[in-house]
């Protein structure tokens, strides 16, 4: 059509991004996430089946989800805490304090597993005091939750702060002025206005803190069964050239990222419909 | 300015901000810095510029331009096609974007290193012709894109999204051809943003370690990345060692947040001080506004 000549690109122009941007995919995403599974099935389903039975594979997924089930709770406080003061009272500093809170996703993960070497470890500040006690927390569980944390600390409050300073403080200043307490204006009024984009923060921070791998290796000490998570797992079986043991254990982490896509796309999608409908809503009036 | 505060909370809520936040992020940062005080600068910069650290830096920050740069070039070209074209399988095609992310970068490792080795689904065709990725500073680059992946195109997507149709047809209109009106106001409208993405990416890419380790090959000099070489120094026990590259890299990671900090600053506020329509149409045109 003549009339569409500059605001869209000639069909052949089309045709050569589409193939483009897809074969860029098909090779960078799709043939890797592919091979995960063949890998894991390349002897059969009761190699893998074998694979994912052996209890030095079952305990690092127990850690796992163990470590993920003690991080998230501080984040979410943290976040919703941090959202609260930041989204809704102006105070200063506010704008370093939202460049530290961005921290953690410029450093390497090496590096924050490095930092509690340095505090906890044996030559570290608190390194003879902890051993005189007898408290562990390098090459233990501790450590590797507190490497978890400090990784996956930006998470839930970068998804809250900008979603929460959208929202203003109308409905919250009228929930007080009407009497509400604070527990019941928090409950009542912020926590259903927030409770998509806290689950969204809660998705991304989770699979990032199954995931992990290089602050916690650092801070692990790889000891088989016991501070061994699911990926520095997968790490030790490549290594040994399992191969079917490896990808087995990698394909649970893949299949864990496939259910976090599919949970982000359904809130993403809940979010929009919401934002959509006050829109609606508030058209006529604005218009 | 007088602060009335209706809304309850703020108090605690900032002071357990700032609590956790000091504990858990400032006082470790701050006891890193700290322990290498004690080499003193003039012995941080001997150990950053060895001859294996100065390696380490020259792959870690090629690699990761080049990953950069890569996703750079397919990233505006997927965004663009996740906006404006229709295809089938578009939205699978998009939430998948996002996999980099949610696939854990151990994964994310061993299942490049497998395709690209020798006897892999595309090493094997790759090799003949003389290429070879794993276990070489290629491999490094392949992982890099990988990981960086999404940046480039999420922080694109929203940004052509939100360019206005008037423009472009006001640029039509008066004449400009289809490259015409992409190169002089659709590109400068986004460039911030590709920028931005862009920064995102390298700052991933030089302290990622998961996913580069398997593909690399890790020899010393040709293909360790920083953050490997920081985990053999300690593995020595050389804590100083590892202590003082751990520095350089929380500097150079801190200086890059504040660069990308300025770059979003930059691409909102020229968002805001949008040219007025016949003046950006005109200067597609070619002609004085």
């Amino acid at each position: 059509m003549k009339s569409n000549r500059a605001t869209q690109e000639p069909g052949w122009v089309r045709a050569l991004l589409l193939a483009t941007g897809l074969g860029f995919l098909f090779f960078f995403l799709g043939l890797p996430l592919v091979a995960v599974f063949v890998e894991a099935l390349a002897q059969g389903w009761p190699a893998y089946v074998e694979a994912l039975k052996d209890s030095e594979t079952r305990s690092a997924i127990w850690l796992t989800v163990l470590i993920a089930l003690a991080v998230l709770p501080f984040n979410i406080l943290f976040g919703v805490a941090a959202a609260w003061a930041i989204a809704k009272f102006d105070f200063r500093g506010k704008s370093l304090l939202i460049t530290l809170i961005d921290l953690p996703f410029a450093v390497s993960p090496v590096v924050a597993g490095l930092i509690f070497i340095l505090l906890f470890g044996a030559q570290g500040y608190f390194g003879p005091w902890l051993a005189a006690n007898d408290v562990k927390i390098i090459f233990a569980v501790p450590g590797m939750i507190l490497a978890t944390l400090f990784i996956t600390f930006p998470f839930i409050a970068r998804e809250l702060i900008p979603l929460m300073q959208s929202q203003g403080k109308d409905e919250e200043e009228a929930a007080v002025s009407l009497g509400a307490s604070g527990w019941q204006m928090f409950w009542r009024v912020t926590l259903p206005n927030i409770k998509w984009g806290l689950l969204y923060g809660v998705i991304l921070a989770n699979a990032r803190a199954m995931g992990e791998f290089g602050a916690v290796s650092v801070v692990s000490g790889h000891i088989r069964g016991e501070t061994n998570t699911l990926p520095l797992h997968v790490e030790i079986l490549y290594n040994e050239y399992n191969a079917v043991g490896a990808f087995a254990a990698a394909s649970i982490l893949a299949l864990l990222a496939l259910v976090t896509l599919v949970a982000k796309t359904v809130v993403e999608w809940r979010m929009k419909k919401e934002t959509d409908m006050l829109n609606t809503v508030l058209a006529p009036e604005k218009t | 300015m007088k602060t009335n505060r209706v809304l309850p909370g703020f108090g605690l809520a900032l002071g357990y901000t700032l609590v956790y936040l000091s504990l858990l992020i400032l006082l470790p940062l701050g006891g890193m810095i700290l322990k290498a005080s004690d080499l003193g600068w003039s012995q941080i910069i001997d150990i950053a510029l060895g001859e294996r650290s100065l390696a380490a830096f020259r792959v870690t920050f090629t690699a990761s331009l080049l990953a950069a740069t890569v996703n750079g070039f397919f990233g505006l070209i997927v965004a663009w096609i996740l906006v404006r074209y229709p295809f089938p399988g578009k939205r699978f095609v998009d939430a998948l974007v996002d996999l980099p992310f949610a696939l854990p970068t151990a994964v994310a490792g061993i299942t490049l290193a497998t395709i690209y080795a020798g006897n892999g689904w595309l090493g094997r065709f790759i090799e003949p012709l003389g290429f070879k990725v794993a276990y070489t500073p290629v491999g490094i680059v392949v992982a890099l894109t990988f990981v960086t992946l999404p940046f480039v195109v999420r922080t694109l997507q929203p940004v052509i999204e939100d360019i206005e149709p008037e423009v472009e047809e006001a640029a039509a209109t008066l004449g400009a051809s289809r490259w015409q009106t992409f190169s002089r106001i659709v590109f400068p409208a986004i460039f911030p943003a590709l920028l931005t993405g862009f920064a995102l990416a390298f700052a991933r890419a030089i302290g990622e370690f998961g996913s580069v380790i398997f593909i690399a090959g890790n020899i010393p000099l040709v293909s360790e990345i920083v953050p490997l070489l920081i985990i053999s120094k300690l593995e020595q026990y050389d804590v100083l060692g590892a202590t003082a590259l751990a520095v350089v890299m929380l500097a150079i990671s801190f200086v890059m947040l504040l660069g990308i900090n300025g770059l979003q600053w930059w691409a909102a506020n020229r968002h805001r001080n949008n040219e007025p329509l016949e003046v950006a149409a005109g200067k597609a045109k070619g002609g004085a506004a």
